[in-house]
């Protein structure tokens, strides 16, 4: 089977990217609210030219979308590379292996798998929560899944998921130096790709990674920096405040509150990419994560503005003749 | 309350590892007396102690010593590797703003213990919710807590350069 003459673990195009040595970008897709396929299709549209995957989350924020299972189904059926978001808040284990092996059903490639933001930072502050396994946990056991065929009762799986595996890192939030240690953590149990939360703060970014490289962590797992563009100083307020996890420097608000009324969202998009070139001349750093809530039609700019452009297409894959698998 | 005891985590890591060898000493004499029988008497003694100096959850799988002696099941969101991303920027806790994350505790008592401070880099398996409510001390004996799913297979300490 491909598995064993497979020099990849999956068979999707952001493993081959970095595995290249090329500088990768995956970006994050706003998940509708609705039951129509077409919202997703056009949210995909803007992105899938100017990035290797697509992050699907699952609830971010704890606020209710459509599932992240469903979004990556609809994707990969036309055509593009999703990142399946696994939160551990809001299921058991037996659900989130039997979702991650559907999903790989389904064509996926790429899973992220994370703790999750708390149910009362959410819409639904009133839900259980449930995190019956932690991200590390998670990890693992879907480590386990792809490489020994088994579940995490014992039980063979017939055919296992080919899977890239990423977990979450954030650099920017106490311990401080206790993070670059989880982040041995999460790659000691399986993670092959880290996306870092939201990056404003440049000098603890360096610091964290000089660490990183101090561990050799970067040259066991790939390591995508966070990035996006803040829309005006009372955005950045407010995801300082209300959006676990995010810091952003007090000179960053004051460098949009200085700027005037409609050169803002400009303001805030050359901040982004400022911040990019800077993280791209880091060694260690393999790519970037742009996140634009509610400005995806900024997505593709940063992207282009910062050079990043054209992305690789197909690279390195097995033609579809040869991975063919026979029937039985 | 006791819970000042927990700053002095180099004390209670020595009173652990004390303690410890002399339990394991006495389990011919549990065995004989019978673990169910004893789990019944012990539980309330320990929910007792150990959520006086702990806040322990009892969740049976007793893993204070490598947790910089801070019980991981008052986390939130019972984290039992770490924290999570959501820690604030003063090091409080992302759900309960006035309490500090008590993975950024347990990294700093970790720094003050020479004997198992080291272990916070262990991967902690996934809990056995079967054991809720049981007493670790038992399930130590019985080694019902060293147990993991068949599908988990155990991961080597974490090799770090100082």
């Amino acid at each position: 089977m491909l598995s064993h003459d497979s020099p990849f673990k999956s068979d999707g195009r952001l493993e081959r990217v970095l595995r290249s040595g090329r500088f990768a970008v995956t970006a994050e897709l706003n998940p509708p609210d609705s039951a129509d396929p077409q919202e997703v299709y056009d949210a995909a549209l803007v992105l899938s030219s100017v990035c290797d995957a697509i992050n699907a989350t699952d609830a971010s924020g704890a606020n209710c979308h459509m599932s992240s299972v469903a979004i990556c189904a609809l994707l990969t059926r036309a055509g593009y590379a999703p990142i399946l978001q696994v939160s551990c808040r809001d299921r058991n284990r037996i659900a989130m292996q039997g979702d991650v092996l559907g999903a790989a059903a389904m064509g996926v490639c790429n899973v992220l798998c994370l703790t999750g933001d708390d149910v009362t930072v959410g819409d639904q502050p009133q839900a259980k929560r449930v995190f019956d396994l932690d991200s590390i946990q998670l990890l693992h056991t879907i480590k386990m899944m792809r490489d020994e065929g088994m579940f995490l009762s014992g039980r063979k799986l017939t055919v296992p998921p080919r899977l890239f595996l990423g977990a979450a890192a954030n650099p920017f939030v106490p311990p401080y130096e206790w993070r670059p240690l989880r982040l041995a953590k999460k790659i000691a149990a399986g993670a092959d790709f880290i996306q870092t939360q939201y990056c404003f703060d440049v000098p603890r970014l360096r610091q964290f990674m000089s660490r990183v490289r101090d561990l050799g962590l970067h040259e066991k797992a790939y390591i995508l920096v966070g990035v996006g563009p803040l829309r005006s100083e009372k955005t950045a307020e407010f995801m300082r405040s209300k959006v676990p996890g995010v810091v952003i420097p007090d000179e960053v608000v004051e460098r949009l509150h200085q700027t005037p009324g409609p050169r803002k969202r400009e303001e805030g998009k050359r901040i982004c990419i400022e911040i990019i070139q800077q993280v791209r001349e880091m060694e260690g750093v393999a790519g970037v994560h742009v996140m634009a809530y509610r400005q995806e039609e900024l997505v593709a700019e940063i992207i282009e503005e910062a050079g990043l452009l054209p992305r690789p297409q197909r690279t390195g894959f097995v033609s579809p003749e040869t991975s063919r698998r026979p029937r039985k | 309350m006791w819970r000042w005891l927990q700053n002095y985590p180099h004390f209670l890591e020595r009173a652990y590892r004390l303690t410890h060898r002399l339990w394991v000493w006495l389990d011919p004499v549990v065995r004989w007396m019978g673990y169910r029988r004893v789990d019944g008497w012990l539980r309330p003694l320990e929910a007792i102690s150990k959520r006086a100096v702990f806040d322990c959850q009892m969740c049976g799988q007793c893993v204070l010593h490598s947790t910089g002696m801070t019980c991981p099941m008052t986390c939130p969101k019972n984290l039992r590797n770490g924290p999570c991303g959501g820690v604030r920027s003063n090091g409080h806790c992302e759900v309960i703003p006035e309490m500090k994350c008590i993975w950024v505790e347990a990294y700093e008592r970790s720094q003050q213990m020479p004997d198992f401070g080291q272990e916070m880099l262990l991967i902690q398996p996934p809990l056995n919710r079967q054991l809720d409510g049981s007493s670790a001390w038992i399930n130590l004996l019985t080694q019902e807590d060293q147990k993991t799913p068949p599908g988990w297979i155990s991961l080597q300490n974490i090799k770090i350069k100082k």
